[in-house]
């Protein structure tokens, strides 16, 4: 632990269970001619500009890894043209990856042939698109039944689970309607119910509201996390949106031209960006409504008082104003009943108003 | 400012450089029709070799018609057993009387278009009876049913395969450009030699007229899905076959429904003109009056043919504007379906209970040939002299200058100017291609009717265009104008060419003239309207800013609008061409001479057939020379504005 300054936490979050849900490995999606002997060779370490004079490819995913734990909510943040969405289609295999492989529940992705993949995709993950994709000529309760349809499912047992996940997404009443009768927040609750109705263990989200407005999209973030609640599936989530991105995420991975800058909580990210690009997206995040006591935490100095509140490491800053500011003494950080540091009223101030030079 | 106006400054030196460069090409030509003018002239028939060959070769596939296994075991059984439906097609018209067929014809029109859509074919048909042209029409309509359900049935698995296949699609678009500028008379001969003439060499040649819409809206329409529902589809597990019936195919319904109206439009349109081979029907009555100049004949029978095409045309347009709907509502209503059994019930009873219906009684037949013909009469004696000096006016000033400077040059100097101006327009590719396809045409011994067809092709071409700027021009900036203008546009580009030629072999009478006009009369609607469509989409801003700086109408025309919608007005002239390609061809039936003459007389004249088949094979080099060199000048043109 540091004598001074933020202490940075461990960084080996997420990592704890035994068996990922979702493990990619070494990643690679190159779009152009003879994409794959670039991998591998020296044209890899090209910048994207390079690479594009030189081979006429574009490195879209380029050596990605991460795991995914059972229940975890994953997100994948970055600018528009970063690699997600091909990153996400590589790992559901919509897009043939050019290398790399990629584990569900510890089977190999890559190693699957077409039957198998179908079956994968039936039964253990899913998706829900930016553009909903739904199919315009069917009702309301036959899209979302849709996947159930085509694994070979029965037509009243298939009624009945659409007419529970419809539920489950509030869609009750408009079963008979047709999508474009729906407005946008409508047409990506029905995406999301197909995406439920087949009970996969994973589902993977490609800026799912992107295309919504931010009220609804609140909304619906709400339902997501609900959801996610409710059902405890393994979310891999794909957005541009950093407030999306720290109000869904258990963590967090940033992409940049095709590569993972950094992967970690929300308050990590924030706390502890890895370079200048992390660092000017969580520019404009509010400090105090992400990190937590462990942040801004110190070792107590001589003669102060130990009699002030007892506060979990893990509580969020703008959580703790209310207890420290009422409080005479610094709070407690304390965890499984030992002190780690404390924090008092200046120590709030410092962090809420920023660095003297920031 | 410079930096904008440089472009501009540049473009309009290029363009005159191009003009320059056209014109002294012309004037090198004459220069050296002058000078060499009457020698290197091919005789018709010169050199013989090919048209020899082609004629030994005709009566060769004729002898082995019995012997050839070729024969015995495609062509043959295919002819019977198109004849057996066409046949069956009739019988059961006839079986079913003029009343049931009516009672059917109304019946589908109701369940597919609507009430008024069914007054509409029930009043068709009966006018058919009307203008004592009822077999006829039956002929004509199930020749059109055998051609366009075999195009779907060959059509859309065809366009499932090249949306589905990039590799496909790239093996069959070619052939599909090529038939689509290729003038109906071209596959004629070479359907013939293999399904003799009558009713299966007309619906295959139907067949091949028709398919292409069909092919590429199934095409389109499987490409355009949006992608987020396949894939989402694929992401659910679905299989190749899964996509394609339940997203592919369900969503692009519509604009295969399009493919499939511009099937039948088509399939009409040729099963008319496949009168020349002896195909039954409303187009046989046509060429009948036509041979023997029966004007009144001939505007009866291009009646019932004009009432067949807007009777399809509106009840498909309802039909499909519909098609949407329905699947919205449920299934037809209950009402609907009861209401055409009961048409279909009540046509095939009616003659058993009121016997005086079963034959289409004789006192309701009224055609238009009589009155007709009296004013025919009237015309000939009041307007021919003012039609008639016009023609030769024309003739005389513009039509014989061209085409004796067109044969009397040396035949080289022609296919090197021809190969110049593509040079000049576009680039060597089309070029090389012109000048073969040319040089074909002399090698084929038919360098005279070329020519004619040729010298007729560029005068109406230009007319047509002249035609299209104006009034293209026109419906482009005047919202009054489009809506007068635009209903008489659509119902011209609906009607098949044959019927175009009656009414102007009333006017002119047998002649070259005649086949101009009515090229000229079919191929406008389309010139003018895509001309109207490019002006209308010269942004409005950029005409406000003209607007702003002070420029008159004219102005704004000439210097904003019209260099606007150049690449639109290009694509006008290369359709405006192909159109009157077509026609022309066709008018060798009216005195137009050239390649389509030489065509029908294959037909006609068993010692003509390889002469007949060399005019098919010419009518194609001709056209791809067309399309090309008019082609090219767009292509340039856009990668030129690229480059700027
Ligand atoms: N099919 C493709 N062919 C070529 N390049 C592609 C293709 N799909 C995506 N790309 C390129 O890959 C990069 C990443 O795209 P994408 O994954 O869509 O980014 P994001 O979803 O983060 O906006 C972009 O530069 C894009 O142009
Ligand atoms: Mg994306």
């Amino acid at each position: 632990m540091s004598t001074s300054g933020l202490i940075t936490p461990a960084a080996a979050s997420g990592s704890s269970s035994p068996s990922p849900a979702v493990s990619v490995r070494g990643l690679w999606k190159v779009f152009g001619p003879k994409a794959s002997s670039i991998v591998g060779s020296a044209d890899e370490e090209l910048s994207p500009a390079e690479l594009k004079d030189k081979t006429g490819c574009v490195a879209a995913v380029r050596d990605v890894s991460f795991d995914v734990a059972p229940g975890e909510v994953f997100v994948v943040m970055g600018l528009s043209g970063s690699g997600k969405s091909t990153l996400v289609r590589c790992i559901t295999r919509l897009i043939e990856p050019t290398a790399g492989d990629i584990l569900i529940e510890g089977d190999s992705l890559i190693a699957a042939d077409d039957k198998q993949l179908r079956e994968l995709r039936r039964h253990r993950f899913s998706m829900v698109f930016q553009h909903f994709g739904l199919l315009p000529h069917r009702r309301v309760a036959e899209n979302v039944a849709y996947g159930l349809e085509i694994r070979g499912d029965d037509k009243a047992s298939r009624q009945a689970r659409a007419q529970e996940v419809i539920e489950l997404v509030g869609l009750t009443g408009f079963e008979n309607s047709f999508p474009d009768q729906l407005s946008g927040g409508m047409q990506q609750r029905v995406g999301l119910a197909r995406a439920l109705a087949g009970d996969p263990d994973i589902m993977f989200f490609d800026e799912p509201f992107s295309a919504l407005d931010p009220l609804i999209r609140r909304d619906m973030q709400d339902e997501v996390m609900r959801l996610h609640n409710e059902v405890g599936k393994t979310m891999i989530f794909i957005t541009h949106d950093l407030s999306e991105a720290l109000r869904l995420g258990d963590r967090i991975a940033i992409m940049q031209n095709g590569r993972i800058v950094q992967v970690g909580r929300p308050d990590e990210l924030v706390g502890a960006p890895a370079d200048e690009y992390v660092a000017d997206f969580t520019r404009d995040i509010p400090r105090s409504h992400v990190l937590t006591m462990r942040w801004i935490m110190r070792p107590p100095r001589p003669g102060e008082a130990l009699d002030g509140p007892e506060l979990s490491p893990d509580l969020i800053i703008r959580d703790s104003i209310h207890a420290i500011s009422q409080a005479s003494a610094p709070a407690r950080i304390v965890s499984e009943g030992q002190l780690l540091g404390l924090v008092d009223r200046d120590d709030l101030l410092v962090l809420i108003a920023g660095k003297p030079n920031a | 400012m410079t930096s904008v106006m440089a472009p501009a400054l540049t473009m309009s030196r290029r363009r005159i450089g191009l003009g320059w460069r056209i014109v002294g090409l012309l004037v090198l030509w004459v220069a050296l029709w002058w000078w060499l003018g009457g020698q290197f002239v091919l005789e018709s028939g010169v050199p013989a070799a090919a048209q020899d060959w082609l004629q030994a070769t005709v009566s060769a596939i004729g002898d082995g018609r019995l012997t050839n296994p070729l024969f015995i075991y495609v062509f043959t059984p295919i002819t019977s057993a198109l004849n057996g439906v066409y046949n069956g097609g009739v019988w059961l018209t006839q079986q079913l009387g003029w009343t049931g067929m009516t009672g059917i014809g109304a019946a589908l029109a109701l369940m597919v278009a609507g009430w008024r859509m069914a007054v509409l074919t029930a009043l068709g048909m009966l006018s058919f009876g009307v203008l004592g042209l009822w077999e006829q029409s039956m002929q004509t309509l199930v020749l059109v049913a055998i051609s366009v359900a075999l195009s779907v049935l060959i059509g859309i698995p065809v366009g499932i395969a090249c949306g589905l296949s990039n590799r496909f699609r790239r093996l069959l678009m070619p052939i599909l450009d090529t038939l689509q500028i290729m003038p109906s008379f071209a596959y004629l001969p070479i359907i013939t030699l293999f399904f003799l003439i009558g009713p299966p060499a007309g619906i295959l040649a139907t067949l091949v007229y028709a398919i292409p819409p069909t092919i590429r809206l199934t095409d389109v329409g499987i490409r355009e899905v949006a992608a987020s529902s396949v894939e989402a589809s694929r992401s659910l597990g679905a299989t190749v076959r899964q996509v394609l019936t339940d997203v592919q195919l369900p969503m692009s319904r519509r604009t295969r429904v399009v493919g499939i109206n511009q099937t039948v439009m088509a399939a009409l349109s040729m099963v008319t003109v496949a009168a020349v081979i002896a195909t039954p029907g409303l187009g046989q009555a046509v060429l009948g009056s036509l041979q023997i100049l029966d004007v009144g004949g001939a505007f009866n029978s291009g009646l019932a043919i004009v009432v067949v095409a807007i009777v399809l045309d509106r009840v498909i347009s309802a039909a499909s504007r519909r098609a949407g709907a329905h699947r919205r509502t449920g299934r037809l209503r209950l009402t609907v379906w009861g209401s055409a059994a009961a048409l279909v019930v009540l046509g095939a009873a009616l003659p058993a209970v009121l016997p005086s219906t079963a034959k289409w009684n004789s006192a309701w037949v009224h055609p238009i040939s009589g009155p007709v013909n009296v004013g025919a009469v009237w015309a000939k004696e009041h307007l021919y002299p003012y039609t008639m000096s016009f023609t030769e006016w024309v003739t005389i000033w513009f039509i014989n200058p061209l085409e004796s400077l067109l044969l009397n040059t040396p035949w080289f100097v022609i296919v090197a100017v021809v190969a110049a101006l593509a040079l000049i327009v576009g680039h060597w590719k089309p070029a090389i291609v012109a000048a073969s396809c040319l040089i074909g045409c002399a090698l084929l011994g038919l360098w005279p009717s070329s020519m004619v067809t040729l010298t007729q092709v560029i005068f109406a071409a230009t007319i047509t265009m002249i035609l299209g700027l104006v009034v293209g021009t026109w419906i482009g900036r005047s919202r009054w104008a489009d809506r007068v203008l635009r209903p008489i546009l659509d119902a011209g580009q609906v009607l098949p060419p044959f019927v175009y030629l009656v009414p102007c072999l009333a006017l002119f009478g047998p002649t070259r003239f005649t086949a101009i006009f009515a090229a000229v009369v079919y191929a406008s609607p389309a010139a003018i309207k895509i001309v109207g469509e490019g002006i209308a989409t010269v942004a409005p801003n950029t005409i406000e800013a003209a607007r702003s700086m002070g420029s008159s109408t004219l102005q704004e025309i000439g210097k904003v609008q019209l260099p606007m919608a150049r690449p639109i007005i290009l694509v006008a002239l290369n359709q405006g061409i192909i159109y009157v390609m077509a026609m022309v061809v066709i008018g060798g039936l009216v005195g137009g001479g050239g390649l389509g003459y030489d065509v029908v007389k294959g037909f006609a004249n068993e010692s003509y057939a390889g002469t007949g088949l060399a005019a098919g094979f010419a009518i194609v080099l001709l056209g791809v020379m067309l399309d090309r060199v008019s082609q090219s000048a767009g292509r340039v043109r856009r990668t030129s504005s690229h480059a700027v």
